[in-house]
Formats: C-alpha cells, structure tokens, sequence
C-alpha cells in the first residue's frame, strides 16, 4: 500500500494532538528540558523570547540552525520553530531540519509584506497568526494547518488575545446564523474564501486547531484563554522570563488542563514566584505592535 | 453501554465523537472518580509525556490499574495510548499503565515530516481497508506470547490485542470510518456477558 506523505490530513493532525496542551518558547536545551519536564506538549525553538527580540529592536529573524539542532537532540515532544512571514527559503531551511511545525510568525520581522508563504508547497505543517476570522481562513486557504489567534508577544499582558479570540468567536457565531444565500457576501466581508466560510458554518468552528498566543504570563492566563474556547496555549516570554520558570511552567499546564476548576487553578498559582513583568498596550507605539504584521 | 475517553490531552473530542456515532455512551475522564460506571476506556493520541506525568499526578493509573487488577476492563489505547498500555518502552520512557505485554519505542518512523496516510488491511474488519494516519507513530518492537496481531504495515504490527486490551499505532478517529470503535465495542460488550 502507498504511504502519503505531507497531506492536509497529517498536517491538521499533529495540532490536533497538540489539543489541550501548552507549547512553550525556549531558547537552550536545558530550557527545552525544563518545558518537558514540566509538561508541555511542544516547544518552540527560538534564539530570543518575544520580550528580548522587543527590547533588542532591529530585524529578528528564523533562529541559527544550531539552536533548534540543539532543542531537537534535547526533548522527544514536537519541536516548532519560527520563520519570517513570507519568507519561505528560512521555511526551507527548517523544513531540511526537519521540525515538526513552522511558525510564520509575526514576532519576526516581516520578509514580505504582500504575500505569504504558499504553505501547500511543503510538506512540513504551518501554524500562523490571526486577529480575526477572515484573517485565519486567509492562513488557512495559504495552507496552514493551525492557528493561533494573536495578542500582543513580549508584553506578559493578555488583553489583546482576549480581544482577538472573542473577535474570532463572536464571528464565527454571525457566520454560523447567516442563512446559506448570503454567506458569498459575508465572505467578500470577511475577504475570505467561500468553502472555507461555508465549512465554518457547518462546524460552528474554524476547521483547524485554534490555539491562543501572546501576552500569557500566569497559570489564570492560560485558563482564562481556555474558557474564551481556545484549544491549548502558546507560552511565550511568560514562562521563562518568569521569576521561577520551573514552577511557572508546571502551573501553566495544570492550570490549563484543569481550566474549569478554580480549585485547581488557585492551588497550581501559589507560591510561584513573579510572573514576568507586563507592558500597558497604551505605552507601545504603532511600530511596537507585532500584531498589525502580516494581516 | 458506557466508555470513558481520557481526557487529559489530544484527540478527546474527535474520540467522544467516534465513540458516540459507534452507538456507545462516553463520558471524559479527567480524574479517578469519572472512571466509575464505565464499561471500557479509550486513551487518545496526543503527547504521551505528558499525558502519562498527567495521569499519574491525579492518581488515574493507579485507578485504572486496580480497576484492571480486580476485573477485565477493556482498555483501547491509540498512538500515545499505545505507548501508555506498554510493559515497555525504549528509550525515554513516562508514567504509564504498562498492561500489555509489548515493547514499544516512541517516534519510531521520525518526526512529522514522515508522517503519513495508507489505507490499511485490517482482516478482521472486513475486505475495505482502513483510513489510517499515522502521526508521529510508535511501534511495536515486540509482542508477548498472548498478544495477536490485527494489522500490519511495511512489515511491522500497527494494530494488536491482548484479552480485554487493543492498541494501535495509528489514529481511527481522524476519517468518518468507525469501525475499530465498533470493533472496540464488540470487545467491551463481550466482555460484560462474560462477567455475567
């Protein structure tokens, strides 16, 4: 029998695994090792966490191959790494490097700021960013096989993945009670493809896996974002940029497996020390807001 | 007839679904206490690490341990499932139930980039084959003397049972196809004649 490679089916699959969980940034194996150790589903390869690439300025872009190499021999869960959006010849390098997910992320700077990558023309899976519904079923019709509803990265403040995610939810209810004649409208709207919003309408969901990124930095973080219907967590700069990223990053994935018990949410976040220091949105200019990228 | 699905992580809902439309009850189960009343449970794919240092946190393989101890209780463990339900495991190995008297290593066909689709003979099902996905699969390397082998691809068992336990390597709950649910079923409802 012919094996297939690379299909939508095993592509959508591996974030359908990833369900319920917490992926989370690291920049050295022993960090890896750590986000293992305390539980999370798949970690993210990165040369700086969203705070630092903030504070550093200038272009950030797709990790030294080393890094990730090094994050690959440390841990046996997934390893996801970033590229720049657009940029599919960094998406070539990861995908030599065989990582199992790649990030076309606007924490990066931004290589092309009309297209992105055609993500069918891989065989390694993509995860991308969204704001709002049109903006994932655009990612979606490119090829990406998750999504992540953005917030602000590097900020430790959660508001913007709040706003993004009850956007995406608050969307797919309108389109969910649209009647069937005049979803075609709706889609010019939402300038996103017609099947994928009748497919929307059908699920009462987005096709693929939705998890919520940016700006979580404490375990009722992450259980908030799970009770808005997010299916798992990204943890950026939150857990090691954290005061004690051992026990924040255990409080993370407990606190999101039990995220609709209080209970266990009160007695995961005691005693863990500072979660990382936050940024009010009013303070960042339009230049600093990562979320406005690639839309 | 009522199924649990462990649902600490990974495929639950899609499990629930299958469960479901097989013609079955299914409950989740997140802690000891919602194993009671369930015929059988099913342990989804997702990341066996962590659904195994999980497990054991909230006291669940001890639970089901006992529970398998004092009676059958049919137990189907798919992909990371499988990997929970092996007596052993090569190379890093997490908290498991350990029940069936397998080997097996995890990653065995490398990272998602060989993960793959092939429709799968499975005899016992019938002549069409199955849908199966295979995502960041284990294998089987090797099989005790009372486990029988169900399927096999390349060479290799990806789908086998041991009394009251089935394991697959590969995901049943990512096509419309129910069939290994149905055929999990079976086992459970033979099972509770032969208790009574």
């Amino acid at each position: 029998m012919q094996e297939q490679r690379g299909t939508y089916n095993v592509k959508s699959g591996l974030a359908e695994m990833l369900k319920g969980g917490v992926i989370m940034d690291v920049t050295t194996p022993e960090q890896a090792a750590i986000a293992e150790k305390a539980g999370a589903v798949a970690v993210m390869a990165l040369e700086r966490v969203p705070a630092d690439i903030r504070k550093a300025g200038g272009v950030a872009r797709m990790a030294d191959p080393r890094i990730v190499k090094s994050i690959q021999e440390a841990v046996s869960i997934p390893v996801m790494a970033k590229v720049r959006i657009g940029h599919f010849v960094e998406a070539r390098v990861l995908e030599a490097l065989e990582v199992d997910y790649i990030d076309e992320s606007e924490v990066l700077t931004p290589a092309d700021d009309q297209y992105h990558i055609d993500k069918w023309r891989f065989e390694v899976p993509f995860v991308c960013g969204a704001r709002d519904l049109g903006e994932a079923l655009r990612r979606i019709a490119e090829g990406a096989a998750m999504i992540r509803t953005k917030g602000e990265p590097g900020t430790g403040n959660v508001v913007e993945a709040v706003r993004h995610l009850r956007a995406v939810n608050s969307q797919i209810r309108h389109v969910v009670a649209t009647p069937e004649s005049e979803l075609a409208d709706l889609a010019k709207e939402l300038r996103a493809p017609l099947d994928l919003v009748k497919q929307v309408k059908e699920l009462g969901r987005l096709p693929v896996v939705n998890f919520s990124a940016g700006g979580v930095a404490t375990p009722a973080d992450a259980a908030l974002m799970m009770q808005l219907g997010a299916d798992g967590i990204f943890v950026g700069s939150g857990v090691f940029k954290s005061q004690n990223p051992e026990k924040t990053a255990r409080a993370v994935v407990r606190a999101t497996l039990h995220y609709n018990d209080p209970k266990v949410i009160a007695e995961v976040s005691e005693d863990i020390g500072e979660a990382m220091p936050g940024l009010e949105m009013a303070t960042l200019e339009a230049k600093d807001r990562m979320q406005d990228r690639g839309i | 007839m009522k199924i649990g699905v462990l649902a600490i992580q990974g495929d639950v809902r899609e499990h629930l679904r299958h469960t479901q439309r097989a013609g079955a009850e299914a409950v989740e189960v997140r802690l000891p206490r919602d194993l009671d009343g369930t015929d059988g449970l099913i342990i989804p794919g997702g990341e066996s690490t962590t659904i195994g240092m999980l497990m054991e946190e909230y006291g669940l393989i001890e639970a089901i341990r006992n529970r398998a101890r004092s009676s059958a209780y049919p137990i189907y463990g798919t992909c990371a499932g499988l990997i929970l339900m092996a007596k052993n495991v090569i190379g890093k190995s997490p908290a498991r139930l350990g029940l069936m008297d397998i080997d097996a290593s995890r990653n065995a066909y490398g990272r998602q980039i060989a993960s793959f689709e092939v429709p799968l003979p499975v005899p016992a099902l019938g002549g069409t084959p199955f849908p199966a996905v295979f995502i960041r699969a284990p294998k089987i390397q090797r099989m005790g003397d009372g486990v029988m082998a169900l399927a096999s691809h390349d060479g290799e068992v990806v789908m086998a049972e041991q009394g009251p336990y089935l394991v697959s390597s590969f995901h049943p709950e990512m096509s419309e196809d129910i069939r290994i649910h149905q055929y999990f079923l079976e086992k459970v409802e033979k099972l509770a004649r032969v208790r009574q």
